[in-house]
C-alpha cells in the first residue's frame, strides 16, 4: 500500500452551508500532510470523515487500504485520533484513561495496563499517571489525548490541530512526540492554523479554504510560489532609488520590483550568493550607502495570503501587499485577489 | 455480541469509577431515598390511612421505589447530554468497537447505581418495619421487576436527552414527564378516594402496574381494585409494558445516538 489516504471529491453540506466543497487529499504511506486552514475552512469536518465520525454527502476515500463507506470497521481499527479538543475522561486518571482505551481495543486487562505504562513513560506523564485528568494542564492533557490516540499502534494518524491554544514549550514537545510517530514510520494527516507548524512537520501541504483545496506542494514549492527568495534593498533618498533599480537591473534577468513609499528595490535571487555579491559589488562601486540590505525569504505567511485573501500570523505580511503598491514578492502578486483561484492548482 | 458486552461491561466499570471520584453523587443517591422512606414511611405514615395489617409503611414501599425508578429518566438523560458534550464520544466512535455499547454502558451503569439505592431503602425500611411475607423468590422478583423499570427509565432518558442534546431542557422535560406518572398513580395514595376520570387514568398508568405488581409480590396490601385490565393484573401488565417500551426505546435512543453524535 503506497497511499495511506485517499480522498476524493469530499463534499458534505450543513442546511445551506457548503462547509466541503469537493475535497482531494492524497497521502503516501509513511509521510505527513499538513491540512492548513483558516477557521472554518473545513478542516475538521475534513477529519471527522476520514475517521469515519461522519458521513460525507458525496465523496469516496481509502484510508489504511480500506474504503471508507465499506469497511468502517477495518478504518477505525487502523487509524488514530487526536480531535480537536482533548478527548480525556477527566475524572480518570491518566492511567486509567489509557488502560480504557487499551480494554476496549481487546488488549486484555494486563495487555492494556503495559501498554499503559509504555505510553506514559513515551509521553512523559509518569509523575501524573495516578491523577486525575482533570488536574492536567492544557499540554498534559494534549500528551494524553496523543498517547490515547496511540495505544493500538495505528499506522496512520488523525491530528487536528494538536497544538492549538498550546504554549512554546508544550508545542515543541508535542512537535518532537510527533516526528517520533513517523520516525517509527506512521503516516499523519494534521490540520493546522499555524503556518510555521505544518512548515515544520509535514512533507507536503494542502491549503484549504471555503471547504476547497486551493493549492498542494511541498512547503518549499508553495513558498517558491510566491516568489521564492528575494534580495531587497531599501535607500534613505528618493534620488538613489533609480540608481540602486538600475544597477540591479544589471545583476539578475528581469525588471526589479519598486516600492516607492518605503523605498525600496527587490529581485529574485536567482544566483543565490552570486547575486548578492554582485550587487553588494554595484552598490559599493556606485557610492550608495543602503539603509538595509537584506534577503527575504516568503514565509507560508505569504502563501497563505496570496491564496485566500486573508492575513496570515505575521503583520508585515499583510503590509506588504497594502492595494496599489508594488509587490515585493513580484510573480504572486496577480495570485493575491482573494478568492479568485478556483481550481486546484497543480504546483 | 459477546464483544459488545465486554464492552459495555469496560464503560460500566468507567461510570462505577467516575462514582467512587463524586463522594457528593454517591451521598446523593445514598441518602435521598433514606430521607423518602424516612418522611412518607414515618411523617405521613401517622396520618394516613390504608386498607390492611401492615400500615402505610408497608404500602408506601412499593411506591417510592417505583419513583426513584422514575428519575432514572432524568439521571440517564442527564448523564447522555454530558457524554455528547465531550470529544470523549469522537474518541469511542473512532475506535473499532460497538457504537451501541457506550449508550449500552451508561444505561447499565445506571441501573446498577439505582439497584445501590434500592438495596439501602430495602434496608432503612426494614428498620423502620417494612416487611416482604412472601418468600425470598417473589421478593426478589419484585425487586427485577423495579429494576427493569428503572432500566426502561434510562432508555427513555437516553432518546430524550439525546433528542434535546440541552442539560436545561433536558432536566425541565424530565421533571414534566415524571410529576404526572409519580402522582397521577398509586404509589402515594391508594387510588379509592379519586374521583371517577382521575381514577381511570391512574388504573391506566402503567407505574400503578409495576407499583401493584411488586406489592403483590412482597406481599404488601395494594388495596382495592376499581375492575380495570391493568389493576386486575398488575404482573403482566407490567411485564408487558416495560419491555414494550425497552423494545421501542432501544433503536430509537441508538438511531438518535448516531444522528446526535455525528452532528457535534
Ligand atoms: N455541525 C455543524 N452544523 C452546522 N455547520 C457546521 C457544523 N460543523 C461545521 N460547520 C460549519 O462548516 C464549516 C467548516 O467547519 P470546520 O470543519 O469545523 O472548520 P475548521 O475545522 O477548518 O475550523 C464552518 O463554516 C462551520 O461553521
Ligand atoms: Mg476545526
Amino acid at each position: 500500500m503506497e497511499t495511506a489516504i485517499s480522498a476524493e471529491g469530499l463534499r458534505k453540506r450543513y442546511g445551506d452551508h457548503q462547509a466541503l466543497d469537493g475535497i482531494d487529499l492524497s497521502v503516501p504511506t509513511g509521510s505527513v500532510l499538513g491540512v492548513l486552514g483558516p477557521n472554518g475552512a473545513g478542516k475538521t469536518t475534513t477529519v471527522r470523515i476520514l475517521t469515519t465520525l461522519l458521513e460525507p454527502d458525496e465523496g469516496r476515500a481509502v484510508v489504511a487500504g480500506y474504503d471508507l463507506a465499506a469497511q468502517p470497521r477495518q478504518v477505525r481499527a487502523n487509524i488514530g485520533l487526536t480531535g480537536q479538543y482533548a478527548a480525556v475522561d477527566e475524572r480518570l486518571t491518566g492511567r486509567e484513561n489509557l488502560q480504557l482505551i487499551g480494554v476496549l481495543l481487546h488488549l486484555g486487562r494486563r495487555g492494556a495496563r503495559a501498554r499503559a505504562t509504555e505510553l506514559l513513560e513515551r509521553f512523559d506523564l509518569v509523575d501524573a499517571a495516578d491523577r486525575q485528568a482533570k488536574t492536567y494542564s492544557g499540554g498534559m492533557r494534549r500528551r494524553l489525548d496523543l498517547a490515547a490516540s496511540l495505544v493500538a499502534r495505528p499506522p496512520v494518524l488523525f491530528l487536528d490541530e494538536p497544538t492549538t491554544g498550546l504554549d512554546l514549550t508544550s508545542r515543541l514537545t508535542l512537535w518532537e512526540m510527533i516526528r517520533e510517530q513517523v520516525r517509527g514510520g506512521v503516516t499523519v494527516l494534521l490540520t493546522t492554523q499555524y503556518l510555521e507548524e505544518a512548515d515544520q512537520l509535514a512533507d507536503r501541504i494542502a491549503v484549504i479554504d471555503r471547504g476547497l483545496v486551493i493549492a498542494d506542494g511541498t512547503p518549499d514549492e508553495l513558498k517558491r510560489k510566491v516568489g521564492g527568495e528575494r534580495l531587497q534593498v531599501s535607500v534613505a533618498e528618493d534620488t538613489d532609488l533609480a540608481v540602486v533599480t538600475r544597477c540591479l537591473a544589471g545583476v539578475v534577468p528581469g525588471e526589479p520590483a519598486v516600492d516607492l513609499q518605503n523605498r525600496t528595490v527587490s529581485v529574485p535571487l536567482t544566483d543565490g550568493m552570486g547575486t548578492i555579491s554582485a550587487a553588494a559589488a554595484g552598490l559599493e562601486g556606485l557610492g550608495v550607502e543602503p539603509e538595509d540590505f537584506a534577503v527575504h525569504r516568503s514565509s507560508l505567511d505569504d502563501v497563505f495570503l496570496a491564496l485566500t485573501g486573508q492575513q496570515g500570523r505575521t503583520p508585515a505580511a499583510r503590509q506588504a501587499r497594502r492595494p496599489g503598491q508594488p509587490d515585493p514578492a513580484g510573480p504572486a502578486e496577480d495570485q493575491a485577489a482573494p478568492h479568485t483561484i478556483k481550481e486546484k492548482q497543480a504546483v | 455480541m459477546t464483544e459488545a458486552l465486554s464492552d459495555s461491561f469496560a464503560l460500566v466499570g468507567r461510570q462505577m469509577r467516575h462514582i467512587r471520584r463524586m463522594p457528593e453523587q454517591l451521598l446523593g443517591i445514598t441518602v435521598m431515598p433514606v430521607a423518602l422512606v424516612v418522611v412518607f414511611g414515618y411523617l405521613f405514615g401517622s396520618a394516613m390511612q390504608v386498607p390492611g395489617e401492615g400500615g402505610y409503611k408497608e404500602y408506601i414501599m412499593a411506591g417510592i421505589f417505583a419513583q426513584v425508578m422514575l428519575a432514572n429518566i432524568t439521571t440517564t438523560a442527564v448523564g447522555v447530554v454530558g457524554d455528547l458534550n465531550n470529544g470523549l464520544v469522537d474518541r469511542f466512535r473512532a475506535l473499532p468497537i460497538s457504537r451501541s455499547s457506550v449508550l449500552v454502558g451508561r444505561t447499565v451503569a445506571d441501573a446498577v447505581l439505582v439497584a445501590w439505592t434500592c438495596a439501602v431503602m430495602a434496608g432503612v425500611g426494614y428498620l423502620i418495619g417494612w416487611r416482604a411475607h412472601n418468600g425470598v423468590l417473589r421478593t426478589l422478583a419484585g425487586f427485577g421487576l423495579l429494576l427493569l423499570m428503572g432500566f426502561a427509565m434510562s432508555w427513555l432518558g437516553a432518546l430524550i436527552g439525546l433528542t434535546l442534546r440541552n442539560a436545561e431542557a433536558v432536566s425541565a422535560l424530565a421533571g414534566v414527564v415524571m410529576m404526572p406518572l409519580a402522582f397521577l398513580s398509586n404509589a402515594f395514595v391508594p387510588l379509592d378516594g379519586l374521583p371517577g376520570w382521575l381514577r381511570t387514568i391512574a388504573e391506566w398508568n402503567p407505574v400503578s402496574a409495576v407499583v401493584s405488581a411488586s406489592r403483590d409480590l412482597f406481599g404488601n396490601e395494594r388495596g382495592t381494585s376499581g375492575g380495570a385490565f391493568p389493576a386486575e393484573h398488575p404482573i403482566p401488565t407490567a411485564l408487558v409494558v416495560l419491555v414494550v417500551l425497552i423494545a421501542v426505546t432501544v433503536p430509537l435512543a441508538g438511531r438518535a445516538y448516531q444522528k446526535a453524535a455525528a452532528q457535534r
